[in-house]
């Protein structure tokens, strides 16, 4: 067990530096965008640059990137953005908002998808389950900024409820923060919500048909005692470790709903690095993003191992 | 004594039939073979939901690949023309009496001042068409404000309301006017109006106003309860010799001349509504409404959808055959060569997907164009879900029996790979290909919304773009949000219950393990 987890881990990291380097690579072969502009004298940049070290081999350039950015955590400075500010403060100053509102998403959607999804399942094949299942169809396959822009009009702009965008400044725990932030909310629950539903759903009506289900019931439990007991815990092998790995995700966030709801989160800052041509910006963000995606993988198959003990992680 | 192993030489006439009378006990088979595929199709149609989620795909499909080439008109694509730019964010209308009874009338409700309410009326005296379909109720006055302005509850059309605009037009196309005009019986220019009656320089360019007005543009009512109108009487407009206004008496002005003798060019005052009519031959009516480029959303959203979807069913199949033969060569071969393959796409699948997206997009999209250079980010990692597919049903298939007794003929690994393996992967294979065509719509359409692909021009759309300029107008003109959005939604869900449907037929032992 233990060799299996450091073996994944290992492997993630070869693959984190592989994805790293081709990005790396990839961007430093982009022309530079700091074009002479009214203000800005074309030799001062191009001192700073030399001075910075953007003239020297690529190779060069990634041993220091390597030696900064992992080691003491020198992403570089902001080139269009947050002209000169370090790009790590910054980035960590934008990760609350969005941890906010997707650890409410998750608070939100967890609890109601687990709940429709069992009772989709014990009342399988009757008109409760079908209105269920057609929900949640509805519900995954419609595109998540289509409630985006459902939720803003009818909440927002109709009933006026909510306001439009999501409140500025580092009060994240004040009322007026936590309204301005339910729009957000419940777009990025619903899609959440359908598809631990659908999940929920699908794993426990296949334990509710078991043997060891009908062992239970001879033995004299209630239908509800074995189900809670018996059936439940079983379905929650597979369901577990999805949760789990949708919270490691939610950090990375969501770009489109960060867009509508004006979230001053990391995918607002990722989009904007992509405009703007901010080159250190998108670098620490493709690390963070494949990491993120990297780590909740790695999380949802070892936590299989933890949860079942009948699953021998890397043996065969 | 005779070897009983030397089976190479048993005596010929140690043979005998089995038998040659009597009965043969087998019965012929009088029912017709099922093939695969038939019995896929016929599992299929038994599944409600999906049949019906694939009649409404194919009239999805039918609508974006028709209705471009049947209703596409010079206000759909073009952005170069200005004069249609008057014609931006009209409201839904149709000409058919149910729907326009329904609400599909253009029309929408407003509470507006008295002023603009006034300046509305005054155009429906001008030209007969009344902005103002209907008012609700009294004026009234609001507490709370200290200004003695009263407000109306009124119906407006979105249609008459922009009213008149100044045009510059040659003589060949003054003339053309007139002479239409002169057929019809339908007033497109109206009276010039003496600029020097306006005492406020920036309204002298509102072609609206033909009356006596205060210094903010309003109608002045004079004491007789009417307006006083400005009309020019002096001065050359070319000779005019059509339809007159009422109340003309044939000493009004219709155009402001200016230019030498060759080249003059008139300025004259054109109702947009007619205009229309006489430009384009019918009476703007836009099913869908306009966008806020004046573009027809019907024919712009059909055309984006039919752009959508071809590239996604191109990117589908790309994938199908990199990935087929990537998953092929995996699974036939196996050992270290599959090792290494699946490395390669192990590392690739854990690149997000936005990152390929938008680093191709900083890299291609200027020597290439954005839509090869999406394309490729698309193939690029598309193809790993098609590759893992066949190369499953390779570690499955390859070593039956039937294989061995294929190879002991002498066929070739090609010859085994596609003639004999292959094909039980095509039911899987298929199924996937029909769930990636909405899941690139999707990405793609997620891309272009969030800016980081353009891919709107004059002549091509999608529907993340048509989504994305909708956005800033969604609380006062949200049916420019709102057909797109219910036109992808519509395709996605259509899609998936059709891709579940096939999904079921293919591969009957999958059935309920995803909740379908």
């Amino acid at each position: 067990m233990v060799k299996y987890v450091i073996k994944r881990i290992a492997l993630m990291f070869f693959v984190f530096f592989v994805i790293l380097t081709m990005c790396f690579v990839l961007v430093k072969l982009l022309p530079q965008t700091n074009a002479v502009q009214f203000g800005k004298d074309a030799n001062l940049i191009l001192q700073r640059r030399e001075a910075l070290g953007y003239n020297k081999p690529i190779l060069v350039q990634y041993a220091i990137f390597l030696k900064r950015s992992l080691l003491q955590h020198d992403w570089g400075v902001s080139e269009a953005l947050y002209l000169g500010q370090d790009v790590w403060k910054v980035f960590v100053s934008k990760i609350p908002a969005t941890l906010m509102v997707n650890i409410y998403s998750m608070l939100l959607s967890v609890p109601l998808g687990l709940l429709f999804g069992i009772y989709a399942a014990l009342k399988k094949n009757k008109w409760q389950d079908h209105v269920i299942s057609t929900m949640v169809m509805v519900f995954i396959s419609v595109p998540s900024y289509v409630y985006a822009l459902l939720v803003q009009y009818l909440l927002c702009f109709k009933l006026k409820i909510f306001p439009l965008q999501m409140k500025s400044g580092t009060d994240y725990f004040s009322w007026a923060m936590f309204i301005s932030v339910v729009p957000a909310v419940l777009s990025l629950a619903f899609g959440t919500i359908a598809g631990l539903t659908r999940y929920t759903r699908a794993e426990l009506s296949e334990v509710l048909t078991s043997d060891f289900m009908l062992l239970a019931r001879t033995k004299g439990l209630t239908r509800g005692q074995a189900t809670i007991r018996h059936a439940l815990r079983n379905s929650m092998v597979p369901i577990f470790p999805m949760i789990l790995g949708e919270f490691v995700s939610i950090l990375s966030g969501s770009l489109i709903i960060e867009k509508i709801f004006g979230v001053p989160g990391v995918g607002q800052l990722y989009l904007n690095s992509i405009t703007a041509l901010d080159y250190n910006f998108y670098m620490l963000l493709t690390a963070f993003y494949t990491l993120i995606g990297l780590v909740s993988g790695i999380v949802v198959d070892i936590s299989y191992g933890f949860i079942d003990p009948r699953i021998r992680m890397g043996e065969r | 004594m005779v070897n009983k192993d030397d089976y190479m030489n048993i005596p010929k006439e140690d043979f005998e039939f089995y038998s040659r009378e009597g009965d043969i006990k087998d019965k012929k088979l009088d029912t017709k073979p099922v093939g695969y595929f038939r019995d896929a199709l016929g599992r299929f149609a038994r599944n409600k939901s999906s049949v019906l989620a694939a009649f409404i795909l194919a009239f999805l499909v039918l609508f974006a690949i028709f209705v471009p080439v049947f209703f596409s008109n010079n206000y759909t694509n073009s952005l170069t023309d200005t004069t249609y730019l008057q014609y931006t964010k009209l409201l839904p209308k149709s000409h058919y009496k149910f729907l326009y009874n329904m609400g599909w009338d253009g029309c929408n409700k407003a509470t507006i001042r008295e002023d603009i309410y006034n300046s509305y009326i005054a155009m429906a005296m001008e030209t007969g068409y009344n902005p103002v379909v209907k008012v609700y109720g009294d004026p009234y006055f609001d507490e709370s404000s200290s200004s003695n302005i009263a407000f109306y509850d009124v119906k407006i059309d979105s249609y008459t309301k922009n009213g008149m605009i100044y045009l510059t037009l040659t003589t060949a196309e003054y003339e053309a006017i007139q002479a239409w005009q002169n057929e019809t019986g339908i007033q497109v220019i109206y009276p010039a109006v003496d600029s020097s009656k306006i005492k406020v320089e920036s309204l002298k360019t509102n072609a609206n106003i033909w009356y006596m007005c205060t210094n903010k543009g309003t109608p002045k009512i004079n004491a007789a309860g009417g307006l006083d109108s400005i009309y020019k009487t002096s001065g050359n407009d070319g000779d005019y010799h059509s339809l007159r206004v009422a109340g003309d008496d044939g000493s009004y002005k219709y155009a402001t001349v200016t230019g030498t003798s060759d080249a003059k060019s008139y300025k004259v005052r054109v109702f947009t509504y007619t205009y229309f009519k006489y430009r384009y031959g019918e009476y703007p009516c836009f099913l869908f409404g306009t966008n806020a480029y004046g573009q027809d959303i019907l024919t712009r959203l059909a055309s984006g959808a039919r752009f959508s979807l071809l590239f996604a069913v191109i990117i589908a199949t790309i994938n199908m055959v990199i990935g087929t033969i990537y998953g092929a060569i995996e699974g036939y071969y196996g050992g270290v060569i599959d090792l290494v393959m699946e490395r390669i796409s192990d590392i690739l699948s854990e690149v997000p997907f936005i990152v390929v997206a938008s680093l191709f997009q900083l890299h291609l999209a200027r020597k290439v164009g954005a839509v090869p250079s999406l394309l490729f980010a698309f193939v690029l990692t598309g193809w790993i879900g098609m590759a893992s597919t066949v190369r499953m049903q390779f570690y499955r298939y390859k070593n039956q029996e039937y294989i061995l007794a294929a190879r002991t003929l002498g066929a070739s690994d090609a010859r085994l790979m596609f003639r004999h393996i292959f094909p039980n992967a095509i039911g899987t294979l298929i199924t996937s290909c029909v769930l990636s065509i909405p899941a690139v719509v999707y990405s793609e359409s997620n891309l272009t919304y969030l800016g980081i692909v353009n891919l709107d021009s004059s002549t091509r759309t999608s529907i993340g773009s048509l989504l994305s300029a909708g956005q800033s107008l969604l609380s006062t003109y949200p049916h420019v949000v709102f057909f797109p959005a219910i036109f992808i939604s519509l395709m996605m869900i259509s899609f998936n219950l059709f891709g579940n449907g096939l999904r079921d037929a293919f591969n009957p032992s999958l059935r309920g393990t995803e909740g379908n």
